[in-house]
């Protein structure tokens, strides 16, 4: 426990004092900061045709705004989830301080975990500026709370999955662009494997369309707590840090 | 301290390390020699438990190194090829997490780092970037790094690789002071490194253990007889040749009198005795025969030819093996 403490440290510490971790963040902010803008300007024209009508609209918050904008956010969390794992293995191993963490009185598993906690605790700083354009709503609207907080919940499962993947590839090879490039492949396909849906509805199909983490991510954003997607993604993470560990071990007996 | 026993490591088209055995006493230093390639990182990353052994073992503290790794680890301290350095720390601060994650901490972790600062001349960069130190410090910082957690044997991968001169002695100077405390292992491909440092030799090539013993036996079992160089110039002018040859001879103890090169009237005939010690009396009788002695030098082979003979690579190795032989 204490060594993943350590090795949390350290990564936090590397994405701070490098520029990465400020511009990550403040691309983020600076994309969802737009979204928002414009699901609150849509927001608004609706609200302002409806009374030129002099018919009422259904208009909600939660179904209007923070619906949409938290999909979003799963969508632009794919684009940076390359950026925040490509270097987790990448740049130890070409560095060559895997070395050091391997002889080490550490297990792989206090390495992988620590890292992959930093990782998910990065992207979890990225969703406190989308949490910022949130509490505008609050004070100036009345949404209901509690979705937002599934919502959020869901895009942390979300976003630890893919991380864990993103982790795994890292693993895999010496150079970070390739780690990233691959990674954001990876991604990408996982969010549209979902379209097969659309026009087919054979059985592959609708495996396809199941891997596809947006699928899960929908009851979330409706605010949906479903069994079904938490233990979807809580296989990802598995499946990604058991690979992890896999590929660690494999490295000493190849190299 | 350390026992190694028909230890293996093969790839998928080579062997890297063949059936090595060997052992190490307690606060020893021993020099891990061979040419590059030899399979010297192999052999210590495997003690590093950093790769797993195809074939045999070895225990390390009484810890075996496949069964035990978290054991070992907690008793070793490692200086890689290249030291592993984090360019974003600051050199106090990486010293602290690597004394972390070897298992110190509060005010132990704090004296070590003290400690290990002052001992490897690091503190005066304490508050530098590791990425912004030179070649040397980064070394020495490696090697602070290797001794934080106070281990009972460092494995030091070419310490002095790539250092400049005053800081290969350096960094040597600092080895020795270490040994008392620590098991030291160190591999290198320079011999006079390990002439200066270490006790004890284990010469590796191909894979494969070729001599294992005391730098000192080394030595005189490669030497046998002792030949001694001596360099002499006429008072004025030129020196009979043959005078000298016969005067050198005549002492007592001398079995063979050659002569070696002339620069000028300098003249170098090399001496080989059978009795040990007759530089005394050589030295004498140059002198009472009114001729000036400029050298006069034992020619101890060096590990340098010891270590071409007992690979047999390259040309000299001709030479030195007549040499030995003798």
């Amino acid at each position: 426990m204490r060594n993943i403490w350590i090795i949390w440290r350290k990564e936090m510490n590397s994405y701070f004092v490098s520029p990465i971790a400020y511009l990550l963040l403040t691309m983020f902010g600076l994309i969802f900061g737009f979204f928002f803008w414009n699901a609150l300007g849509y927001f608004a024209l609706m609200g302002m045709e409806s009374q030129m009508r002099g018919q009422m609209f259904p208009m909600n918050l939660n179904e209007q705004v923070i619906r949409p904008l938290l999909s979003n956010a799963s969508v632009v969390g794919l684009f940076f989830i390359p950026m925040i794992t490509m270097r987790l293995f990448a740049e130890e191993k070409r560095s060559g301080t895997m070395e050091l963490l391997a002889t080490s009185p550490i297990r792989d598993l206090e390495v992988i975990l620590g890292k992959w906690f930093a990782a998910v605790t990065l992207y979890a700083c990225m969703l406190l500026f989308t949490a910022l354009n949130f509490a505008f709503l609050f004070k100036y609207g009345n949404p209901d709370w509690k979705p937002l907080a599934i919502g959020y919940l869901g895009l942390l499962l979300q976003a630890g999955g893919l991380l864990a993947i993103g982790t795994f590839i890292s693993t895999l090879t010496k150079n970070q662009i390739i780690a990233g490039a691959a990674t954001f492949g990876v991604c990408l396909l996982l969010w549209v494997l979902e379209w097969v849906s659309g026009y087919e509805t054979a059985t592959w199909a609708q495996v396809l369309a199941y891997m596809s983490v947006i699928t899960h991510f929908e009851s979330f954003a409706k605010g949906v707590l479903d069994t079904k997607d938490v233990i979807f993604y809580l296989t990802v993470i598995f499946l990604g840090l058991f690979f992890t560990a896999r590929s660690m071990e494999s490295l000493r007996w190849r190299s | 301290m350390i026992t190694v026993k028909e230890l293996t490591k093969r790839y998928a088209r080579n062997t890297a390390v063949d059936h090595i055995s060997f052992e190490v006493q307690k606060g020893q230093i021993v020099g891990f020699l061979g040419p590059n390639g030899a399979g010297k990182t192999t052999t210590m990353r495997m003690l590093t438990c950093f790769l797993p052994p195809t074939a045999g073992g070895a225990t390390v503290a009484g810890f075996d190194v496949l069964e035990q790794p978290l054991e070992v680890k907690k008793r070793i301290g490692y200086l890689p090829e290249s030291p592993p350095l984090y360019p974003e720390m600051e050199t106090g601060e990486y010293l602290s997490f690597v004394g972390k994650l070897k298992g110190l901490s509060g005010a132990e972790l704090g004296k070590q780092v003290d400690y290990v600062c002052e001992r490897c001349a690091v503190a005066d960069v304490k508050n530098k970037l590791l990425g912004k130190l030179s070649k040397g410090y980064r070394q020495r910082v490696g090697l602070a790094q290797a001794i934080i957690h106070n281990p009972d044997v460092l494995i030091l991968d070419e310490p002095t690789a790539g250092l400049d001169p005053k800081q290969i002695n350096e960094t040597r100077e600092l080895i020795k002071g270490l040994a008392g405390d620590h098991t030291i292992i160190l591999s290198t491909h320079i011999l006079p490194e390990v002439e200066q440092t270490c006790e004890q030799v284990i010469i590796i090539n191909k894979g494969k253990l070729v001599a294992t013993d005391s730098v000192h036996n080394l030595q005189n079992r490669a030497r046998g007889a002792e030949t001694v160089l001596v360099e002499i110039a006429g008072r004025n002018g030129s020196l009979e040749m043959v005078a000298v040859q016969s005067r050198l001879q005549q002492i007592a103890g001398v079995s063979r009198v050659q002569f070696k090169t002339s620069h000028g009237n300098r003249n170098v005939f090399e001496i080989e005795s059978q009795k040990g010690f007759v530089r005394g009396d050589l030295a004498r009788a140059v002198v009472e025969a009114g001729w000036d002695l400029n050298e006069l030098r034992p020619a101890a082979m060096s590990l340098e030819e010891i270590f071409l003979q007992l690979t047999g690579s390259e040309a000299p190795t001709e030479q030195a093996a007549t040499k030995g032989a003798q």
